[in-house]
């Protein structure tokens, strides 16, 4: 091999750019800090499951060396006989600088560091250190105070035995929260909805990587269909590169904020300083560069679900199908809370839907926007009212709020209206009630990446996160 | 660009961290914006003159270092239409704490909406829109974008108000001009983005809306203690 003593400018550029794949995507890892005492040590935890269940080809290292299980436990990074693309750091935080010296002494190319002790405990300096050490090298890092990435099937440094944690399946959103604990919260809400990860990243302080690192990143992720992000707060102008980075994105992007009260009365000089408090402005800007932002938790799962299966935009113009005339009212209801509007569908579409009905439900129905066609109306009705408001030209978005239980609707419905949804090319919600006996038909959906939700109010949330995004 | 006018009135209100309204208004108009025709003086023949060349009503305003919330100091009188109306309240405005002149101004009636600015921390300078007036904490009936804004976003803002109708036209009643206004909202996020290291917050409060006009009735920069 032929080194290049003298690198041109051209080289040490490329040296310099700072490639994120092999930090979320490696194919070998390290562990520092792997306890021969403690079988319950982060590191321990992490150094286990990923050695043991995922793929990534996984090193222990300890100072002490030796064994650990009968593997060799490895005294330090530059130790391991093969070439690591990231390190998971859970040390004691006055050492971690010296473990990031030997990484990158080693050419590891970025790292997780799970270890406390930096700038939440007011050890601003040490961060500082780690900070500059790294950007020097090009060394990116996520963290520290966190508990760092997991995907799906293939790697986890969380901190959390295995055993404990409900994890969502392999999917399409990319999931950056500020809160460790917040996005295992959230994992479990993903799992239980059938929301699937590409790569969740608990950035914890956040010294390094960043919440707009993880756009450029997530942006050009293959796997990474919509981007959500809860973020407690944004440094000097970050939001403002944040939006404008937004701007630049192909993907739809989500937001959940914490810390909206207001952190005291503090005396205002204008009527602008009190008019836009912090929140007020994070909201309104967030809307105006098309960034979805949930309400709370549950809206956030929802519009998870909406996005992961649709990223283009609605105007918020739906059409209802319910089988029942209270399921109808409620979503009308849930509509005008959320700013979506329910148009008044064109005679044409009225009469059309009446004409191909069954004769013993024809005169029974309530023939409007919501289309109630009543509990005796069986799948054929149901199909014929969502292909012919889908083809309504007011119609941009179809809810479909399916009572199993009614006696006429078969096992088969979700299969079919997402027939339907495919053949229309306009976005279709479903509300089945989110029980295990009705899985068929939530699968009937959900195989067909038709969104569904377990109540009527999530299925119009559904619809208003479409309405959040591009074109907004 | 920052007219050099502007840039020399800054410097100088920045020991004092605010700038005196007669001060904020001329920026306003070296800015291309529109504000009421005005007279600043302590004399009330000059000021008399001034009413009678008007034809029709005036306000009349304290100015003083130590006023920065007129209101609240009984500092700003509106409506008046008579020479001795107008000699009595100037009479009382310049007894009131460090005042030296009077602000004299053609009163232009209208909508009153706020357009203010803010430096906000994590997104810099925003632009804030509203119905104006003394109230507007009461109504909080505004819109924010980040500044500079576009004119699609002036279109938003307004629609997003809860009072977007009346500012569109209601009931027979012309609405504000709304080319005007976007041209106005428009230029002034860019002068804001131009004050953006030395502003913590300024509001056009009221801006006087008409089918003609859109007119700085007020003006208050609030600058950044360094």
């Amino acid at each position: 091999m032929v080194i290049n003593p003298y690198p041109t400018q051209a080289s040490r550029m490329i040296r310099k750019q700072v490639d994120l794949k092999y930090l979320f995507k490696p194919s070998t890892m390290a562990v520092v800090g792997v306890s021969t005492s403690q079988d319950n040590h982060p590191a321990n935890v992490i150094y286990n499951k990923n050695h043991l269940r995922y793929p990534v080809k996984t090193f222990p290292v300890n100072p002490k060396g030796g064994f650990l299980n009968r593997e060799i436990l490895y005294p330090g990074v530059g130790h391991i006989p093969e070439d690591i693309d990231m390190a998971v750091i859970a040390v004691r935080a006055e050492v971690v600088p010296k473990v990031v010296e030997q990484c990158i002494k080693k050419g590891v190319r970025g790292a997780v560091i799970i270890s406390g002790g930096f700038a939440e405990t007011g050890n601003l300096k040490l961060q500082q250190r780690l900070v500059d050490m790294a950007k020097e090298a090009s060394f990116p890092f996520v963290g520290p105070n966190c508990l760092g990435i997991y995907v799906p099937d293939y790697m986890d440094t969380f901190f959390l035995p295995g055993e404990r944690i409900i994890r969502p399946e392999k999917g399409n959103i990319g999931f950056v929260s500020q809160s460790g604990g917040v996005l295992v919260d959230q994992m479990v809400k993903f799992a239980s909805q059938g929301i699937g990860i590409s790569l969740a990243v608990s950035i914890g302080n956040k010294a390094y990587i960043r919440e707009t690192d993880m756009l450029d990143f997530f942006d050009q992720d293959l796997e990474t269909k919509a981007i959500v992000f809860y973020i407690e707060g944004f440094e000097k102008k970050e939001g403002r590169k944040f939006v404008k980075r937004v701007e630049q994105c192909s993907k739809p992007v989500v937001v959940l904020k914490a810390g909206k009260s207001k952190k005291g009365i503090e005396a205002v000089s204008s009527h602008t300083a009190s008019l836009a408090g912090d929140y007020r402005v994070f909201s309104e800007i967030m809307k105006q560069y098309c960034v979805a932002e949930a309400d709370n938790e549950y809206e956030l799962t929802c519009f998870c679900e909406a996005l992961s299966c649709y990223s283009k935009g609605i105007k918020g113009n739906v059409g209802i199908v319910s089988l029942s005339g209270g399921h109808g009212v409620i979503a009308a209801d849930a509509c005008e809370l959320y700013g979506i509007s329910i148009p008044k569908i064109e005679r044409q579409t009225m009469d059309t839907i009446k004409g191909k009905l069954s004769p013993e439900i024809r005169d029974i129905v309530s023939l409007a926007n919501p289309l109630d066609l009543t509990g005796s109306s069986v799948d054929s009705d149901i199909v014929t009212a969502a292909r012919h408001l889908s083809r309504d030209k007011n119609i941009d978005c179809i809810i479909a709020l399916l009572i199993p239980y009614s006696p006429g609707v078969s096992t088969d419905i979700g299969a079919k209206l997402s027939q339907v949804a495919r053949n229309e090319r306009k976005p279709m919600i479903a509300y089945v009630p989110n029980e295990d006996k009705y899985r068929i038909i939530i699968e009937g959906f959900e195989l067909n990446n038709i969104p569904v939700a377990s109540s009527v109010e999530g299925a119009v949330m559904m619809a208003k996160a479409l309405t959040r995004c591009r074109p907004c | 660009m920052l007219e050099k006018d502007s840039k020399k009135i800054i410097e100088n209100s920045k020991s004092l961290g605010w700038v005196l309204e007669p001060d904020a208004k001329a920026i306003m108009k070296l800015q291309g914006l529109d504000i009421p025709d005005f007279i600043l003086t302590n004399s009330f023949e000059d000021a008399d003159t001034f009413f009678k060349n008007c034809n029709g009503p005036v306000v009349v305003k304290a100015v003083s270092k130590k006023i920065l919330h007129k209101t609240e100091h009984h500092a700003v009188v509106t409506g008046i239409f008579s020479s001795d109306h107008l000699k009595t309240e100037m009479a009382r405005l310049l007894k009131l704490d460090g005042c030296e002149n009077i602000l004299v101004e053609q009163m232009v009636q209208g909508l009153e909406i706020i357009i203010g600015a803010k430096n906000d921390f994590q997104f810099g300078p925003v632009i804030v829109f509203g119905i104006g007036g003394t109230s507007v904490e009461i109504y909080n009936d505004t819109a924010i974008r980040m500044a500079p804004i576009k004119p699609g976003d002036v279109l938003s803002m307004v629609e997003s108000l809860k009072a977007g109708q009346i500012i569109k036209g209601y009931r027979g009643k012309a609405g504000v001009n709304m080319e005007i206004l976007t041209n106005l909202m428009v230029n002034f996020s860019l002068f804001v983005m131009e004050l953006e290291n030395d502003l913590e917050s300024l509001d056009l409060n009221p801006v006087i809306c008409t089918k003609d006009r859109c007119v700085i009735a007020d003006a208050r920069i609030m600058l950044q203690v360094s």
